[in-house]
C-alpha cells in the first residue's frame, strides 16, 4: 500500500469575517486508519473540518483529496470526491422520514463504488430500521447521530469526516457509537474524528493531532499521546 | 351591494353549480400559478414577481402554437416546455446573481424582467386585445347539472388541473426530487454536503415553478382575453393566496386558491362592485386571525 495520503490538509487558514480562526493547519489521512482531531473547546476542531468538507472555504491552503487539490470548491464536489461529512449538530432532516434522510445522502462514491444500501445500513445500524418511517426530528439524540452517520455513508465515501459523534449522548449510547466506529473501522474506513474527549477514541484512533488556538500542537500516535500527560493537561479537557 | 341576488343563488341549486364551477376553474388556475410561486419562495426564499409575466407568456405561447397547428394540445404544451426554459434562463442568469441580495434588488430584476416582457409581447403580439378562440373539441352543448350550465370546457379544466395537482403532489412528496427539495427548502447547506449540486435543485424549482405558471397561461387561454399586463392581477391574486395559505405551503396554496376563486365567483353576484376589496378582505381577516397564514408556520 502506497504511503501517500487519502487527504491531505496543508497551510490552512481559515477566516470568520474578518477574525482568523485557523492558523497554518495541517495534517495527513492514510488510507485505513482513524485520526483523532483533539482539543478543547473552542479549538477549531470544527472549523478544520468545516474547511476540508468545503462549508467553510479556507482564505489559503491546499486541501488534496487523492492528490487533487480541492481547496475553494463547493460542498458537493468535495462531497463527490470522496468526503463524507457529519457536522457536530448532525443536521437531520426534522420532516423527512429516517429513509428519506437516508435517501438523501444516497450516492455513488468517486470511483463508482455502491457498497451501501439502505439494507446495508440497516445490518450495521439495526436500531434504525423499526424507526424507518419515523420523522428525523421526532429521534433520540443518539438516534440522530446514528442516522447522520449511516446517512453519510449512503454517499459512499472514501474518507468519513465525523465531528463530535459522543457530543451530548448517554454513556451507554456513546459506548454502542464506539463500538460502531470500531466496526466500521475494522472494514478498512479512513475517519478523522473530532473530539474533546481522548477516552473516546483510544479504541477506535490509530493517530492523534491536538489542536489549540487554531494550531495544531502535537502529532503523535493515539498510544503516544495516552502517554503523554504533559500534552493532555496542557491541551485537553481531562 | 345585492345580497338578495346573493341570497338566491344560495338558495338555487343551479346558480350554485354554476357559480361553484366557475369558482373552482378560477380558484384552480390561479393555484397552478400560486402553487409555483410558493414553491420557489420556499426553497429559494425569494419571492418571484416575474410569475404573472410566466402566465402572460403562457397565454400568448398557446394563442400562437394554436394558430399555428389549429391543436389545443400542441399549444398548452408549448406554453408549459417555453415557459419553463424562459424560466431556466431567467433563473441561471438573472434571479442567481441576486439570492441572498436584498429584496430590493430582487424586487428590481424581477421589475425590469417584467416591464421587457410586456414590451416583447407589445412588439411581437400587438397591443390590442386577443383572443384564442375555442377548440373545437369543446365545441358541445353544455352539460346541465341539477339545473346549472356547465361547459365541457369548464369541466376539462377542472379535471386537468386537479390531476396536475395530483402529479405536482406525487413529484413533491415521493420521488428523488422531491425529497430533496424539501430537504433543500430547510437546510441547503447539508443537502449540499451530502454532494448535492444545490443550485441545480435550485433551478429545476425554479424551472417547475414557472412550468406551472405557464400551463395555467395555456389552459387559460381559450377563456380570458390576452394582453400585455395580464400578468399583473394573476400576481396580485397569487400573493394574496400564499398569504391566506401561508408562504412555502403547498397544501396552503391549494386552500387559498380556492377560497378565492368562490369569493370571486359569488362575491360577483352579490358585491359586484367590491370583488377586489373581498379578497383583501378575506386575506386581512386570516392574517388578524392566523398572521402566519391557514397552513404556515409560526415563526
Ligand atoms: N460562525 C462563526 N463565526 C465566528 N466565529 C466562529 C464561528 N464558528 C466558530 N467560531 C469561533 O471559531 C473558534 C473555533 O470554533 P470551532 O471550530 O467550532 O471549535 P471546536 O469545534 O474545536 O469547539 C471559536 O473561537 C469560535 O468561537
Ligand atoms: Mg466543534
Amino acid at each position: 500500500m502506497s504511503e501517500r495520503p487519502i487527504v491531505r490538509v496543508d497551510g490552512l487558514d481559515v477566516f470568520y469575517g474578518k477574525s482568523q480562526i485557523l492558523f497554518d493547519v495541517g495534517l495527513e489521512l492514510k488510507q485505513g486508519r482513524t485520526l483523532a482531531l483533539l482539543g478543547r473547546n473552542g479549538a477549531g476542531k470544527s472549523t478544520t473540518m468545516k474547511a476540508i468538507a468545503g462549508v467553510a472555504p479556507p482564505r489559503r491552503g491546499v486541501v488534496e483529496i487523492a492528490g487533487a487539490n480541492v481547496a475553494g470548491r463547493p460542498p458537493h464536489v468535495i462531497a463527490r470526491t470522496g468526503i463524507g461529512f457529519v457536522p457536530e449538530d448532525r443536521q437531520i432532516f426534522p420532516e423527512h422520514t429516517v429513509e428519506e434522510n437516508l435517501e438523501i445522502g444516497a450516492k455513488k462514491g468517486p470511483g463508482g463504488q455502491d457498497a451501501w444500501s439502505l439494507k446495508r445500513v440497516f445490518e450495521v445500524f439495526p436500531l434504525l430500521e423499526p424507526l424507518r418511517y419515523r420523522m428525523g426530528g421526532r429521534l433520540s439524540g443518539g438516534e440522530q447521530q446514528m442516522l447522520a452517520i449511516a446517512r453519510t455513508l449512503m454517499g459512499n465515501p472514501v474518507v468519513l469526516l465525523l465531528d463530535e459523534p459522543s457530543e451530548g449522548l448517554a454513556p451507554i449510547v456513546v459506548a454502542r457509537i464506539g463500538e460502531l466506529l470500531r466496526t466500521l473501522r475494522a472494514t478498512g474506513a479512513t475517519t478523522l474524528i473530532a473530539e474533546q474527549n481522548m477516552h473516546f477514541c483510544l479504541g477506535v484512533a490509530d493517530d492523534a493531532v491536538v489542536i489549540d488556538k487554531g494550531s495544531i500542537v502535537y502529532r503523535d500516535t493515539i498510544a503516544g499521546l495516552k502517554a503523554n500527560e504533559e500534552v493532555r493537561r496542557r491541551y485537553l479537557a481531562m | 351591494m345585492n345580497l338578495v341576488a346573493l341570497t338566491e343563488c344560495l338558495t338555487s341549486a343551479s346558480c350554485l353549480v354554476t357559480q361553484t364551477t366557475s369558482g373552482l376553474i378560477i380558484g384552480m388556475l390561479l393555484f397552478l400559478v400560486a402553487a409555483g410561486l410558493t414553491l420557489i419562495f420556499g426553497v429559494l426564499k425569494v419571492v418571484n414577481f416575474t410569475h404573472g409575466s410566466f402566465y402572460m407568456l403562457g397565454a400568448y405561447l398557446a394563442l400562437t402554437v394554436n394558430g399555428l397547428t389549429n391543436s389545443y394540445f400542441l399549444a398548452v404544451l408549448a406554453a408549459a416546455i417555453g415557459v419553463a426554459l424562459v424560466a431556466l434562463v431567467f433563473e441561471r442568469f438573472f434571479m442567481s446573481k441576486v439570492y441572498g441580495s436584498n429584496v430590493l434588488m430582487q424586487l428590481l430584476v424581477c421589475y425590469a424582467f417584467i416591464l421587457i416582457m410586456d414590451d416583447a409581447v407589445k412588439i411581437i403580439w400587438g397591443p390590442e386585445f386577443k383572443s384564442m378562440g375555442m377548440a373545437a373539441a369543446f365545441q358541445k352543448p353544455p352539460l346541465f347539472i341539477a339545473g346549472g350550465i356547465v361547459p365541457v370546457f369548464y369541466l376539462f379544466l377542472i379535471i386537468v388541473t386537479l390531476i396536475i395537482s395530483v402529479v405536482l403532489w406525487l413529484i413533491i412528496t415521493r420521488t428523488r426530487f422531491g425529497t430533496v427539495v424539501r430537504a433543500a427548502a430547510v437546510n441547503p447547506s447539508m443537502v449540499s454536503a451530502l454532494g448535492i449540486n444545490t443550485g441545480l435543485v435550485f433551478s429545476g424549482v425554479f424551472m417547475l415553478g414557472g412550468m406551472l405558471a405557464g400551463l395555467a397561461g395555456g389552459l387559460a387561454a381559450p377563456v380570458r382575453s390576452l394582453t400585455a399586463g395580464m400578468g399583473f392581477s394573476i400576481l396580485i391574486e397569487s400573493f394574496i393566496v400564499t398569504v391566506i395559505g401561508g408562504m412555502g405551503s403547498i397544501a396552503g396554496a391549494l386552500l387559498g386558491s380556492i377560497m378565492i376563486g368562490l369569493v370571486r365567483s359569488f362575491g360577483s353576484i352579490g358585491f359586484p362592485l367590491f370583488v377586489e376589496g373581498l379578497m383583501f378582505l378575506l386575506m386581512a381577516i386570516i392574517l388578524i386571525l392566523k398572521p402566519s397564514g391557514l397552513l404556515g408556520k409560526e415563526g
